[in-house]
């Protein structure tokens, strides 16, 4: 009888079979990557800081009581409404800007080109010029914080639509790819100063006050 | 002469045999070691706000997270308002020497560009945070970053 020699399995495929599960997992797995609002806190002041006299008419006042609900320069506001009131009030425009570094940056000129038809003209009530504008929000310690995020968010949503219509007018570029294109790019100067031209025509300038009880 | 006689073989192929066994072994390290998360929470975990303006947080090393949020242990009571630091429900004083111990795992030169965290829950109560951000700002933690999920850009 002849003996047949047992044959070996061919193993060879079996590593490519590993590597293809290996290289899945390293492909599909993804670190949750933490996103948020980002917000930078203002320095604690001195003890003998005395705080600027600021014009009435250029604070936004915001206020959010215990119930969630949104008081807007003295009367009640429905969520909905506040980003379009705050672009209303930052894009005014109804006066001199102010003076940085000793150098007048003088009236808006970009507010009324930036302007929707169907917003309101430029008042004298209301703020002198987008760098003097403060919006200042007020909650109470019980507002619940998902609404005091979404007030952020509306406001932040107020200045970027403002910035981007600015960028499409001033550049024909909206304002996030314009962004995007700086951080693949951070040597570009000429870009740069786009950027920074976009950001400081339209500061945001949101201040937390201090709770109430 | 024929015992001395060369065989004529080509080449013998290399056992590849153990070549599975190497990479099963790879394939099963990073299985185990790879971790979601770094830190067991003692809060629920917190149902965040949605928002459309988020950045994302870069430098996962330069972020230290602080929660808040309902405990799930029932002896702190059912108030959406508990911190937790590390793996600690804490009160807001601890918040300065939590920052200042993640300071101290860094270099001096990136303390500048660290950021913190916030995830809360919707329900949490303003109040909590803002005791959190003053005390963030007595040790000079000025950026933060308050979680939220992507929310699709309504209007």
């Amino acid at each position: 009888m002849a003996r047949r020699e047992n044959p070996e399995i061919n193993a060879g495929s079996m590593a490519d079979i590993a590597f293809l599960l290996l290289i899945f997992f390293l492909v599909t797995t993804t670190m949750n990557v933490d996103s948020g609002v980002s917000k930078k806190l203002s320095e604690k002041p001195p003890a003998d800081y005395v705080p600027p006299i600021i014009k009435e008419k250029n604070i936004f006042e915001v206020n959010i009581n215990r119930n969630n609900e949104l008081l807007v320069e003295g009367e009640r506001m429905d969520i909905k409404e506040l980003k379009a009131a705050a672009i209303a009030f930052i894009n005014n425009g109804g006066g001199e800007g102010k003076v940085e570094e000793g150098v007048p940056t003088g009236p808006c000129d970009y507010c009324n080109s930036v302007r929707k038809q169907d917003e309101p003209q430029s008042s004298e009530s209301s703020s002198d010029h987008p760098n003097k504008a403060i919006i200042s929000v007020e909650s109470d310690r019980l507002t619940e914080y998902g609404t005091y995020l979404t007030v952020q968010d509306e406001l932040l949503r107020a200045y970027s639509e403002l910035r981007n219509r600015l960028s499409i007018q001033k550049y024909q570029i909206p304002f996030p790819e314009l962004e995007e294109s700086y951080k693949s790019d951070k040597n570009n100067e000429s870009l740069k100063k786009k950027v920074e031209d976009i950001k400081t025509s339209y500061p945001q300038i949101i201040s937390d006050a201090e709770p109430t009880n | 002469m024929s015992k001395f006689r060369k065989k004529k073989k080509g080449m013998p192929a290399v056992n590849t045999a153990a070549l599975p066994d190497i990479v099963f072994m790879l394939l099963f390290f990073f299985m185990v070691t790879t971790t979601m998360r770094e830190t067991d929470l003692k809060i629920e975990n917190p149902r965040l706000p949605s928002a459309s303006e988020v950045k994302k947080l870069e430098h996962k090393s330069l972020v230290s997270t602080i929660y808040v949020g309902k405990a799930k242990d029932l002896k702190y009571g059912s108030g959406f308002n508990r911190i937790q630091l590390n793996d600690k429900i804490a009160t807001s004083d601890q918040v300065p020497a939590f920052i200042i111990n993640a300071r101290s795992k860094v270099s001096e030169a990136e303390v500048p560009f660290m950021t913190t965290s916030i995830k809360a829950d919707k329900e949490s109560s303003v109040g909590t945070i803002t005791d959190i951000r003053l005390k963030l700002r007595d040790v000079n933690a000025l950026k933060i970053s308050y979680s939220a999920s992507k929310a699709s850009e309504a209007n």
